[in-house]
């Protein structure tokens, strides 16, 4: 099951770039929540706030709280620990190109290290029925590369090998921005039922996707976030205006 | 005009192609006219014969290659791969890295000989009982000098490969709650293992052909000897040998032994090329 | 500033309501004085106005379907498209309307003039006041304007119900007039109906401006019917 996510005055660096500046905002559990901006607003860089990915790079800073459930993520457990519980999918299609199908899905659990084969197959088998995948490539598991699929396929193995660690959080960064729209519609159709279980974060470019999928949306501007309401109210009457010009086209 | 143009640059790089490859092919022919007629089952089963006598095989040569590049790969490659991981994975912009990496490239750049006699230094020369089978020649002294010889090339090349795997996949990796060095060890290098092989043969195919370093080390025998403590045989060295020396016999092992040497040398390239065509990302989109 | 074909498009769109607009309002105030004076020539040009809004009526809501389409609007611009495509349909029914009178006119036409109790240019006049400001409202994307037209929707239809009263009691009392009586009801549900029309193009105004649903509330004093002109 999800957990919401409660970030309280986060501020981000990049050296001296202070790219997130005053986040406030609460993230509903079993939701998915949309964050849309343009290039350069924050919005991927607060994903990765959200499990501790943005400090993989040398130069980046983080001050305020991110509490999942109750975890504070930032003085309660190491990076290692938030990242098994608060999976992440990629703007490109990312698998491990030496692994097959198989491998790639297990990997999480594999590399933690866990070996129970009948528990790992369990785990693959699920994960890719959750993804969507399964029928697609029951019958190739070990024999195909995991970067033999198509983009579309690709992008749900991805998902899949995320879901098999079973995160309590999904977090997406665009992830159907290199799909072409019927792998995008599989997308956006496997992200409505996997908010039943998860709590789903998706940073998009595409309006309409976050309107399609989306419960609550986030408008990102210049580090800060400008507005956060239902998409409906997002999308039909925005209360900045700035959050309108933005979704009108008339700026970004 | 413009195809005149064309015509002549297209000239000029076939002239080019043919310039290079002449040496090589005028190389291998005279070799194959020269060695191919000592090459019969003696020559890779017996040793060499007294001086005077006809007959005889460098055996010994190739059992002895066959050690000390045991021995050369044994030091050479691990600390060239752990070199080369921690430049392109944990080291990255440290003043250590930049210091490993000058240090290698100077390596790279030490004469065969040099290197030699460094190992005559620090093994062979010393009565102590600290460094392994120091004191005397030695096959592990022989080993030792080349095997810091392969160093450079594979720590370079592991840094390289490494850093050609995508960042993507490492951050996969970090997104699934994998701490750090188990991703570089089992997604990172595994990746990057094709390449990393290549960089490994390209140095055993560069140090199997040296002579320099094993005249002070290694020495040269002319009786079967496999073991680490005492000199031992090797093919390029026995080729100088008897090269050198005033007799027609040996003058023909030399050949035949040249022969194989390259023979060798040009199946381990071709080794390294068919696992390199297998790329370093295999079947990436 | 981006998007300067889409803008150019809901200029346009704006632009041609408002041209079926003037139809219409023109159409009730010709079908109202072809009333008064009894000119049959200006029920013909009633007609006229009516067919070419019902032309347009077809053309603005082909427009609004490929803005919809090839556009993707969102929050304000897609309320402007919706509202277009709604008070596109009032304005026809007005053109409906305006035609339903000038045939009343015509069938009059033979019948001698009767002293009815009630006052018809009186409703007409509201009636196309609040056409002309629920217009306005649109124009210059006023909603309190438009607001003030909601409030006068109860005024037209008390006079409907009144006028209602009355002239049933006319066709029971005085049958001889009651063709002219029967006529003169059927024209005071018409502008009834225009009022109507023009109380839903105010309610899509405020939705337009302010993305506030106020259709089928009570105003004060009064029910409003939701079921008519709907």
């Amino acid at each position: 099951m999800g957990v919401g996510i409660e970030v309280t005055n986060l501020n981000a660096w990049y050296g001296t770039n202070h790219t997130l500046q005053d986040i406030n905002l609460n993230i509903p559990a079993n939701h998915a929540t949309a964050l849309i901006g343009p290039s350069g607003c924050g919005k991927s860089t607060f994903v990765r706030c959200l499990n501790r990915m943005h400090e993989t790079n040398p130069i980046a800073r983080v001050t305020g709280t991110v509490r999942i459930g109750d975890l504070d993520i930032y003085e309660g457990a190491k990076p290692v620990e938030i990242r098994r519980r608060v999976g992440m999918v990629f703007q490109r299609p990312n698998p491990f190109p030496t692994m097959s199908i198989y491998d790639n899905v297990a990997a999480g659990l594999k590399l933690n290290g866990y070996s129970n084969r009948r528990v790992l197959d369990e785990i693959v088998e699920k994960s890719l029925k959750n993804s969507a995948l399964w029928d697609e490539v029951k019958d190739d598991l070990k024999k195909k590369s995991g970067a033999s699929l198509s983009g579309g396929q690709q992008q749900r193995l991805c998902i899949a090998r995320a879901l098999a660690v079973d995160p309590e959080v999904l977090l997406m960064d665009e992830p159907a921005s290199a799909l072409d729209p019927v792998s995008t519609s599989k997308i956006e159709d496997l992200i409505f039922q996997l908010k039943t279980q998860y709590t789903i974060v998706i940073v998009t470019h595409n309006m309409q996707q976050a309107a399609r999928v989306a419960e609550k949306t986030g408008f990102f501007l210049n580090g800060r976030m400008v507005e956060f309401d239902s998409t409906h109210k997002i999308f039909t009457n925005p209360s900045d205006k700035r959050t309108e010009d933005y979704i009108t086209g008339r700026f970004g | 005009m413009r195809t005149m143009t064309d015509h002549a640059a297209t000239g000029l790089a076939v002239l080019s192609t043919l310039l290079v490859v002449a040496p090589l092919v005028a190389i291998f022919v005279y070799l194959i006219y020269k060695g191919a007629s000592s090459l019969n089952l003696a020559f890779f089963t017996e040793l060499p014969k007294p001086e005077g006598e006809a007959g005889g095989g460098m055996a010994n040569g190739i059992v002895g290659s066959g050690v000390l590049l045991g021995v050369a790969s044994c030091i050479g490659i691990p600390i060239g791969i752990g070199g080369g991981i921690f430049l392109a994975e944990f080291g990255r912009g440290t003043k250590l890295a930049n210091a490993i990496r000058f240090t290698a490239d100077v390596l790279n750049g030490v004469p065969s000989i040099v290197m030699g006699v460094a190992a005559y230094a620090l093994i062979v020369k010393p009565q102590n009982h600290i460094i392994p089978f120091s004191g005397h020649f030695s096959a592990f002294s022989g080993g030792v000098a080349l095997g810091i010889m392969m160093i450079p090339t594979v720590c370079r090349t592991t840094e390289e490969m490494l850093l050609m795997v995508p960042h993507a996949v490492r951050e996969a990796a970090l997104a699934l709650g994998v701490p750090n060095w188990r991703s570089v060890l089992s997604i990172t290098v595994k990746t990057a293992s094709p390449g990393i092989i290549t960089g490994c043969m390209l140095a055993f195919a560069r140090v199997a052909g040296e002579t320099a370093p094993l005249i002070f080390t290694a020495l040269g025998n002319q009786f079967w000897s496999a073991s680490l403590d005492r000199p031992i045989a090797a093919l390029p060295l026995q080729i100088y040998i008897y090269a050198l020396s005033p007799y027609d016999d040996l003058h023909r092992l030399a050949w035949g032994g040249a022969l194989v040497l390259i023979v060798l040398i040009v199946f381990a390239v071709s080794l390294v090329r068919y696992v390199a065509s297998r790329g370093v990302l295999k079947g990436a989109s | 500033m981006t998007r300067i074909r889409f803008q150019q498009s809901l200029d346009d769109l704006k632009e041609n309501l408002l041209v079926m607009a003037g139809l219409a309002e023109q159409a009730i105030q010709r079908a109202i004085e072809a009333y008064r004076v009894r000119d049959l020539s200006i029920c013909d040009l009633v007609s006229r106005s009516e067919i070419a809004i019902n032309r347009l009526e077809r053309d603005i809501d082909q427009a609004a379907l490929d803005l919809l389409a090839m556009e993707q609007p969102m929050a304000v611009d897609l309320r402007f498209v919706l509202s277009v495509i709604k008070i596109n349909a009032d304005l026809e029914r007005v053109g409906d309307a305006a035609k339903s009178i000038s045939d009343r006119v015509r069938n009059m036409d033979q019948m001698a003039v009767a002293d009815l109790p009630v006052d018809i240019p009186r409703m007409a006049a509201l009636a196309t006041d609040m056409v002309r400001r629920c217009l306005q409202s649109f124009i210059e994307a006023d909603a309190e304007m438009a607001r003030t037209v909601l409030t006068m929707d109860d005024a037209v239809d008390a006079m409907n119900r009144a006028a209602y009263k009355a002239l049933t009691k006319v066709m029971a009392e005085q049958g001889h007039i009651a063709p002219q009586a029967l006529n003169a009801l059927m024209i005071c549900r018409s502008l009834e109906r225009v009022a109507d029309h023009a109380t839903n193009i105010a309610e899509d105004v405020i939705f337009w401006v302010q993305g506030a649903d106020v259709r089928h509330h009570k105003v004060a004093g009064g029910g409003r019917d939701p079921q008519a002109a709907r």
